[in-house]
């Protein structure tokens, strides 16, 4: 979209019927955005229709339920291929999330390419599921897990180690677009050049990216690339991983069942091709349905328009909360992701978030699935306000005058 | 918008009463006994809450109790508070005050005389915090039964 194009926020607002309601007799101010996204109207309809009209399992029926279901199943491909910019809608592999993408990628690429001695290289800001999934394969591989690191309170990568880091050994090069506790943007297309030229395979966890900014997988030049549809105003329970044609035909299957197969005899079963393969038994269908409505939804707004709003809120609201005394702020002081973390000196994330909550306005606690990270600068959680379209100044507003109140009452 | 703020917290000091914000700010026995003869860990992972308890026993009769560790204020008055009332009590008056907290913080049922422990009786209200206000509890309860790994409140049902 052009930059004229003016966009009324507050009007989108109406879309989401969750959002108007009191939530202990005070508006709702939803700034958990980070793990959960709210559905528009259109993605709720978009359920109800399949449900009440088109009802049928996919790939196996020739009636014409069956013929409906699947072909919106497979249009809803289509429309992620075209979400992402990945040239074919078989390099979409739906999953159920970020989550069980990255574990699709090491349960099949990394368990037929790694071995003793090999490493994963990773960063210090990974979600767990950017972590865990690797920590297991490298147990039943022997190969190594190694961290690119962040710099202190800021979180953004210290590349100053990045040649020493990127060794002969590295096989994968696995990180995260914007990290969802510090609300980094790291460099993901300079780093996957950087990979490919070792011949290292990259994988890029989009979670927070996805429906916030404009994402053209060729453009970031990576292997894979995973999010999640309940993140960018879709259902919960869907999601996909990108893979590049050349790596996913590769690759042997990930779980055995039906719609995977092309033959099965009682020795021997032959696999369907790409995406196909990766997808066995009843896939979730309305899921896709609902995330194809939603990336329409999104689309429509622009997703450059609803970064450039991200950005506006998260800045606004980090410049406010940075005037008050007694705050730790994380994050990039430019640059910053839809997001802020905090920390009030002597008043514990848990609290800020139940005396928030009273005043209407949800947030986050916790250690966000970080916990290397917050080990790492020396705090066991903070409390995170992350932005979303939907959301507007005025909500910033009240949600720092909120914070205020909460240093007020545990200060007296 | 003022009144909205000065409401705000009206309902909130069901939770936070000042006993509990005294505590949280000021925890009494607060330091590790190195001559303890028992102690236990309460840790809830997913809130990263991360108590340990010491108990000095003489036969029957808790002499001396205390704490260290780092969590929300609800958990730390209520070690505070629990290590406060512990001292000159015996295993079975520290098991029978174990239920009526227990009971207390998942219904708002005082029975019998909690004490000074009666500031806990709002926590029912916020489900999400139980754990945190009863934590201290099965730490030391954990301690009196020489548990050796970590107790945790996470995965309670209340």
């Amino acid at each position: 979209m052009k930059d004229k194009i003016t966009i009324d926020w507050s009007a989108l607002r109406k879309d989401f019927p969750i959002l108007d309601q009191k939530v202990h007799g005070k508006p709702l101010i939803y700034l958990d955005n980070a793990a959960t996204s709210q559905k528009p109207r259109a993605v709720i309809d978009a359920l109800i229709r399949y449900y009440e009209r088109d009802n049928a399992n996919v790939h196996r029926g020739i009636h014409e339920l069956s013929m409906r279901s699947t072909t919106a199943f497979e249009a809803a491909r289509t429309r992620t291929a075209k979400f992402l910019n990945a040239r074919s809608a078989d390099e979409i592999i739906w999953t159920r999330g970020t989550t069980e993408a990255i574990n699709l990628v090491a349960s099949t690429w990394g368990a037929k390419n790694l071995k003793a001695g090999d490493v994963i290289l990773l960063t210090e800001a990974e979600h767990h599921s950017n972590i865990v999934p690797w920590q297991l394969l490298a147990q039943q591989t022997g190969a190594k897990v190694a961290y690119i690191p962040v710099t202190g309170d800021e979180g953004t990568l210290d590349l100053s180690k990045l040649d020493s880091l990127l060794t002969k050994q590295v096989k994968l090069l696995s990180l995260v677009h914007i990290s969802n506790s510090m609300g980094v943007v790291n460099p993901v297309a300079e780093l996957c050049a950087r990979a490919r030229k070792l011949g290292i395979v990259t994988l890029v966890d989009g979670a927070q990216s996805a429906g916030h900014m404009t994402v053209d997988v060729q453009a970031i030049g990576c292997d894979f690339f995973a999010f999640s549809g309940h993140k960018i105003c879709g259902p919960t329970g869907i999601g996909a991983l990108y893979g590049r044609q050349e790596i996913l035909e590769t690759l042997p299957p990930y779980q055995g069942g039906g719609e995977m197969i092309l033959t099965v005899g009682y020795d021997k079963t032959e696999f369907k091709h790409a995406p196909h393969r990766f997808e066995a038994g009843t896939p979730d269908i309305s899921g896709p349905i609902g995330l194809h409505a939603a990336m329409d939804y999104l689309d429509a707004i622009g997703r450059d328009n609803i970064w450039k709003h991200d950005q506006e809120l998260a800045n606004y609201a980090h410049d406010q909360l940075a005037a008050l005394k007694n705050i730790r702020l994380f994050g990039p002081k430019t640059g910053r992701a839809g997001l802020v973390s905090f920390l009030l000196k002597d008043v514990h994330a848990h609290d800020v978030v139940t005396l928030a909550d009273q005043g209407g306005v949800a947030l986050r606690g916790g250690h966000h699935c970080t916990q290397p990270l917050m080990h790492k600068l020396g705090v066991e959680s903070t409390a995170r306000a992350s932005f979303y379209f939907y959301n507007t100044k005025a909500e910033v507003d009240r949600f720092v005058e909120v914070v205020r109140e909460i240093q007020k009452f545990f200060a007296s | 918008m003022k009144t909205w703020v000065l409401n705000m917290f009206d309902n909130i000091n069901d939770l936070y009463q000042q006993v509990i914000l005294d505590h949280c700010k000021q925890p009494r026995n607060f330091r590790e006994l190195p001559a303890c003869t028992c102690s236990a860990q309460g840790f809830n992972p997913l809130c990263g809450d991360n108590l340990k308890l010491f108990l000095t026993l003489d036969g029957d009769v808790i002499r001396e109790a205390a704490f260290t560790g780092s969590g929300c204020c609800i958990s730390k008055a209520s070690a505070s508070l629990l290590t406060d009332f512990v001292k000159g009590k015996t295993k079975a008056d520290v098991e029978k005050m174990f239920a009526q907290v227990h009971d207390m913080v998942t219904t708002g049922k005082v029975a019998g005389d909690v004490g000074k422990l009666a500031v806990f009786a709002g926590v029912y209200k916020y489900p999400a915090r139980v754990k945190c206000a009863i934590l201290a509890w099965h730490a030391v309860m954990g301690a009196l039964k020489g548990e050796q790994k970590p107790v945790s409140t996470e995965n309670e049902q209340a």
